[in-house]
C-alpha cells in the first residue's frame, strides 16, 4: 500500500510502486484535470504539485510522491493560482485547451517563486510546456497579466 | 483538410437579407417547456408541412425516424444552448457557431452555451461536404452561417409570437435586445420566461436576417463559450472518459507499413499484474488491462514476428531518389495554359529550384483515443473527439456487425487534431472495435494511443518533391513556369477519390500550385503519384502545406531576379485577385515591409490563399551564423465578415506556429522502413522561446465568411526563407530548413 496526499486528502493505493503519479492520479483516483502528452518529460502536460513545486508526474514514481504535497490542477487555490486563472480567463488563452492544466501549474509555479518574472523568466519557467496549438503569445501575456493582478 | 475543390462556393454566396424561410428547412419542436428549434438540411427528403399548409408545427412523414433536429435550445432557467455540429478540436467553432445564434436571436452573450451533435449525417451534415457530417476544410463556419442565422431569427420571431399572446400588443412593439423581450408598457420578459409559450408558437413562414451594420455581437471581442471550463481541469476530453468496469487497450501496430502479425508470444505481456487480455486484430496486437501502466507494460512484454513481405522497406533517401526518377519525367496535367516548355526555352532569365517536403505527423497533444460500452440491447456507444461521425459510425458498425444506427458517438472535446483525427477509413475507431469484438464485451474498452504511437502510426502529411522552373519576361512580369510535383496521394482508394480527382491527379496534391493567382501567359504543372505502404493524410491546411512554400520562394526568386520589391512584383500579377492584394498590402504596410534593416536582420513576404481565406504574411528575422531568430510575423487577413475577431486572431497566431515549428525542425524519416522518430525528444514541436511576436490585422469585409483554422499556416514558412535570404542572401527552399547552410553567411 503506496500513501498519497493529494489536493489535502489522503488515498491508499495498493499499485506498482513504479508506477508514475500521472497514472494513478489519472487511472486510479479518476482525477483527470492532469493530462498525459509524451509520458518522457517532453512537454509539461502532465504538470502536478510537489511541496509547492511543479513536477512532471509521468517522470515521478508512486513510491517518491508518497509523503509529499500533492497538488493537481483540481487542488490549486490561494491568490496566485487565482491570479493566474483570471488571466488565462480575461485573455482568451486557451485553444484546444488540452495542455492548459499544466501550463497553469508551472505558471503558479513561476509567479509563487517570482512574483515579477521577466520575459527570459518566462521563457526558461515554461520552454517545458508544449502547446501544440501555439497559444505562447498569450500564455506569455497572461503570466504578466496575473503578475499585475498580483502587484 | 481536404482541397477547395470539395469546397466549391458559389460566387452569388453574399448575405441574404432578409431570405425567405424555406418552411421545409426548420423544424420545431417543444418539450419540457423548452423552445427546440433548428433548421432541416436542404436536399433531406420531404415534409409533411407541405402538405399541412403554413402555421403549423413541422411533423416528419409517417413512417419516417423522428428528428429531434435542433440546433437551438432555449430552457427555462434561461440558458440558450446551441447544438453544435462541429468538433471544437481548438479552433473555437463552439464559440463562433454560437455567436451566429446569439446574433440574430438578439441574446446575451452570457446566457449562451454549446453542446456537441450526436452521429447523425441527415440531421448535421456539412452541406459543403454533401451527406456527410464532419468538420475539415476550414469549413464549419462557412457552411452553418445562413442555417444558424435563420435558425436563431426563427427563435427570435417565435419569442416576439409568444410576448404578442401573453402581452397583447403589436408585434411590432415588442424589442428583443440582451436576452430580454421588451414593451413600452414597461412589460417585460426573459427568454427563459416566454420559452414553453414559444415552444407552441408557428414556426415563421418568413425570417428576416440582420442587416450586418445592425450587428452587436458579430465582429465584437467575446470571451471563448470554453474559457472557464478549460482552464479549471473541468473540460472532458475522450482521454478523460471513465466508464464503469473501464479495460484500457494499447496496440501494438507493426513497425514498418505494410507489415502485419505473423506470431505472437504473449506469455510474458499476460502475467503482467493488471493485464486482462490479449488479442490480435487486423491492425496489430492488442494488450487489455485494468490501466494505462500495466497495458503499457504488457504491450512493452510481447514477442511479435512481423511479416514484411509488403512492407515498406527504404530508407529515407531512396525514397527521394526515386521522387527525383519521376520528376525527370512527364506526369498527369494539373494545369495547362499557353506551352510553358517553349516559352522556357526562348526566354532569357530562367529561375530554377526544387524543394523537398518532409513527411510529417501531426502530433495533436492529446494522443488518439476513444472509448467503446455495448449496450444491454446490443447497440453500442462510443465517445471520442469524432471529427468524421459518419464514417466513423460507418466502420465501427461494420466492424461490430451491426447496422450505423446502432451505433451511438458521445463527442467530447478533443485536444487538436489538425487533421489527424478525420480519417477517408475511420482508422481509430476501426481498431477499437476490432479490439472490441475480440473480446466477450462486457467490459468498456479505451484504446489510447502514447505518444510514440501517434509519431510512429503513420496518417503522415505526405514528402513531397517540387522540381520547378520559371522565366521572366521583358517587361518584369512572368513569361513561364514549369511545375512538377511527386508525392503520394491519400485520397486514391478512398471514398474521396471520385470527388477528388480530377482527370487523373489528385486536387489536394497541387491545390495552391495548379490555381494559383499570378497572371503567368505559359503555365504547366504536372504531377506524379508516389505510392508507397506509408499511410497519409490531410495535414493542417493540405496540400497548401508544401506548395505556399514552393511558389511563394519561387515569386521571391523571380522578383530577385528581375530587381523588384517583392511586394510590388506580386501586385503587378495580381490585377484580377483583389482580396490577395488586399492583405498583401495591408501586411506590407503594417510590417513597414521595405524599410531598412541592421545587418543581420531581414524581412520576407508571402501570400496565399486558402479555403477562401487570404493571408499575407510579412517574417522579420535576425541571423547569427546559422542561428535564426523569427522576431515577428505581420499577418493580414481576409476571412470575408469577421465573427469572433480574436478567435481569428488566435487562429492565426495559432496556425502560423504550427507553421513555424514543423518548417525549424519537424521531419518523419524512415531507416529501411523503420520510423527514426518517436516522441517529442525527437519531434520536437514549437516552444515558447521559438514563438515570434505575432500581430494580426483583419481585413474588413462584407463577404460571406470563411474559415481560419488552417489558412494561417502555409504563409509562414515562405516569408520566413524570404526574410532569412533577405539577411544572408542564402534561400532556404526544404523543408524543414537548413540552417547549418547559412554557416558562413
Ligand atoms: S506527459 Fe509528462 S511531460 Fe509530457
Ligand atoms: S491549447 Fe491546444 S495544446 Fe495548448
Amino acid at each position: 500500500m503506496i500513501s498519497l496526499k493529494i489536493n489535502g486528502s489522503t488515498h491508499a493505493l495498493d499499485a506498482d510502486p513504479d508506477m508514475p503519479l500521472l497514472w494513478a492520479i489519472r487511472d486510479l483516483l479518476n482525477m483527470t484535470g492532469t493530462k498525459f502528452g509524451c509520458g518522457i518529460a517532453q512537454c509539461g502536460a502532465c504538470t502536478v504539485h510537489l511541496d509547492g513545486q511543479p513536477v512532471r508526474s509521468c517522470q515521478t514514481a508512486i513510491s517518491d510522491a508518497a509523503g509529499h504535497e500533492i497538488t493537481t490542477i483540481e487542488g490549486v487555490n490561494g491568490k496566485v493560482a487565482q491570479a493566474v486563472q483570471a488571466a488565462w480567463q480575461e485573455l482568451d488563452v486557451v485553444q484546444c485547451g488540452y495542455c492548459q492544466s499544466g501550463q497553469i501549474m508551472s505558471a503558479i509555479g513561476l509567479l509563487s517563486q517570482t512574483p515579477k518574472p521577466s520575459d527570459n523568466d518566462i521563457e526558461s519557467a515554461m520552454d517545458g510546456n508544449v502547446c501544440r496549438c501555439a497559444t505562447y503569445g498569450r500564455i506569455r501575456a497572461a503570466i504578466h497579466d496575473a503578475a499585475n493582478r498580483l502587484a | 483538410m481536404y482541397a477547395k475543390t470539395m469546397l466549391r462556393r458559389p460566387e452569388a454566396d453574399r448575405l441574404p437579407v432578409p431570405t425567405a424561410l424555406n418552411r421545409r428547412d426548420i423544424l420545431k419542436a417543444g418539450g419540457a417547456g423548452a423552445l427546440v428549434i433548428g433548421v432541416l438540411i436542404r436536399g433531406g427528403r420531404a415534409y409533411a408541412e407541405e402538405a399541412a399548409g403554413g402555421g403549423k408545427a413541422i411533423a416528419p412523414v409517417a413512417g419516417d425516424p423522428p428528428r429531434p433536429n435542433a440546433f437551438v435550445r432555449i430552457a427555462p432557467d434561461n440558458t440558450v444552448t446551441v447544438i453544435v455540429k462541429h468538433l471544437d478540436k481548438g479552433q473555437g467553432v463552439t464559440t463562433g457557431l454560437p455567436t451566429i445564434v446569439a446574433e440574430e436571436l438578439d441574446a446575451d452573450w452570457g446566457q449562451m452555451r454549446a453542446e456537441f451533435a450526436p452521429a447523425n449525417a441527415q440531421l448535421y451534415n456539412n452541406t459543403d461536404f454533401g451527406p456527410i457530417q464532419g468538420t475539415g476544410g476550414s469549413s464549419s463556419v462557412h457552411n452553418s452561417w445562413t442555417q444558424l442565422r435563420k435558425a436563431g431569427a426563427a427563435a427570435r420571431a417565435m419569442l416576439i409570437a409568444a410576448a404578442v399572446d401573453e402581452w397583447k400588443v403589436p408585434a411590432t412593439e415588442v424589442t428583443v435586445e440582451k436576452g430580454v423581450l421588451r414593451h413600452k408598457s414597461g412589460k417585460q420578459a426573459t427568454f427563459g420566461e416566454l420559452a414553453a409559450k414559444a415552444a407552441q408558437q408557428p414556426v415563421p413562414p418568413e425570417v428576416h436576417l440582420k442587416d450586418p451594420k445592425d450587428f452587436t455581437l458579430i465582429g465584437t471581442k467575446l470571451h471563448r463559450i470554453d474559457h472557464i471550463v478549460k482552464t479549471n481541469g473541468t473540460a472532458i476530453y475522450a482521454l478523460d472518459i471513465r466508464r464503469p468496469n473501464m479495460l484500457t487497450a494499447v496496440l501494438q501496430r507493426p513497425t514498418r507499413f505494410g507489415g502485419t502479425v505473423k506470431s505472437v508470444d504473449d506469455k510474458a505481456a499476460r502475467a503482467i499484474k493488471g493485464v486482462v487480455d490479449v488479442v490480435t486484430v487486423p491492425q496489430g496486437v492488442a494488450v487489455l488491462a485494468e490501466n494505462t501502466w500495466a497495458a503499457r507494460q504488457g504491450r512493452d512484454a510481447l514477442k511479435i514476428e512481423w511479416d514484411d513481405s509488403k512492407a515498406e522497406m527504404r530508407s529515407s533517401a531512396e525514397m527521394l531518389a526515386d521522387y527525383k526518377k519521376l520528376a525527370a519525367t512527364r506526369g498527369s496535367i494539373a494545369a495547362k495554359a499557353g506551352d510553358a516548355e517553349q516559352a522556357l526555352g526562348s526566354s532569357g532569365k530562367v529561375v530554377k529550384a526544387e524543394f523537398t517536403f518532409p513527411y510529417l505527423a501531426h502530433a495533436p497533444m492529446e494522443p488518439l483515443n476513444a472509448t467503446v460500452e455495448r449496450a444491454a440491447d446490443g447497440s453500442y456507444d462510443f465517445y471520442a473527439g469524432s471529427q468524421f461521425p459518419t464514417i466513423e459510425q460507418a466502420v465501427a458498425a461494420a466492424t461490430l456487425g451491426v447496422t450505423p444506427d446502432k451505433v451511438r458517438i458521445k463527442t467530447v472535446w478533443a485536444g487538436g487534431s489538425f487533421g489527424r483525427r478525420a480519417t477517408p477509413n475511420g482508422d481509430y475507431f476501426g481498431e477499437l472495435a476490432a479490439i472490441m469484438a475480440k473480446t466477450d464485451q462486457k467490459r468498456p474498452i479505451h484504446l489510447v494511443y502514447t505518444r510514440e504511437d501517434d509519431i510512429k502510426g503513420g496518417r503522415y502529411r505526405p514528402m513531397f518533391y517540387h522540381a520547378m522552373e520559371a522565366a521572366l519576361d521583358t517587361n518584369g512580369g512572368i513569361a513561364a513556369w514549369h511545375h512538377r510535383l511527386v508525392g503520394q496521394s491519400f485520397m486514391k482508394g478512398t471514398a474521396f477519390e471520385p470527388v477528388m480527382f480530377k482527370e487523373g491527379v489528385d486536387a489536394t496534391a497541387v491545390e495552391g500550385v495548379a490555381d494559383m493567382p499570378y497572371a503567368i501567359p505559359n503555365l504547366l504543372v504536372e504531377w506524379h503519384d508516389a505510392p508507397s505502404p506509408v499511410s497519409t493524410l490531410w495535414w493542417r491546411s493540405v496540400g497548401h502545406s508544401h506548395t505556399a512554400q514552393a511558389v511563394e520562394v519561387m515569386m521571391d526568386d523571380l522578383a530577385h531576379a528581375a530587381a523588384k520589391n517583392p511586394v510590388d512584383f506580386r501586385l503587378a500579377l495580381l490585377k484580377d485577385h483583389p482580396r490577395h492584394v488586399g492583405v498583401l498590402k495591408l501586411a506590407a504596410e503594417k510590417a513597414g515591409f521595405g524599410k531598412t534593416m541592421p545587418a543581420g536582420q531581414g524581412q520576407g513576404v508571402a501570400v496565399h490563399e486558402s479555403f477562401n481565406t487570404y493571408v499575407a504574411m510579412v517574417a522579420d528575422v535576425t541571423v547569427k551564423d546559422s542561428n535564426v531568430k523569427v522576431d515577428r510575423i505581420t499577418i493580414a487577413v481576409d476571412c470575408g465578415i469577421p465573427i469572433n475577431p480574436d478567435v481569428i486572431r488566435a487562429q492565426m497566431e495559432g496556425g502560423a506556429g504550427y507553421g513555424l515549428g514543423a518548417a525549424l525542425r519537424n521531419q518523419i524519416t524512415f531507416d529501411k522502413g523503420i520510423v527514426d522518430q518517436a516522441n517529442f525528444d525527437t519531434y520536437e514541436p514549437l516552444r515558447m522561446s521559438d514563438m515570434p511576436v505575432i500581430d494580426v490585422h483583419i481585413v474588413p469585409s462584407a463577404e460571406a465568411p470563411t474559415g481560419v483554422g488552417e489558412p494561417g499556416v502555409p504563409p509562414v514558412a515562405p516569408a520566413v526563407s524570404n526574410a532569412v535570404f533577405a539577411a544572408t542572401g542564402k534561400r532556404l527552399r526544404s523543408l524543414p530548413f537548413d540552417f547549418d547552410s547559412l554557416k558562413g553567411a
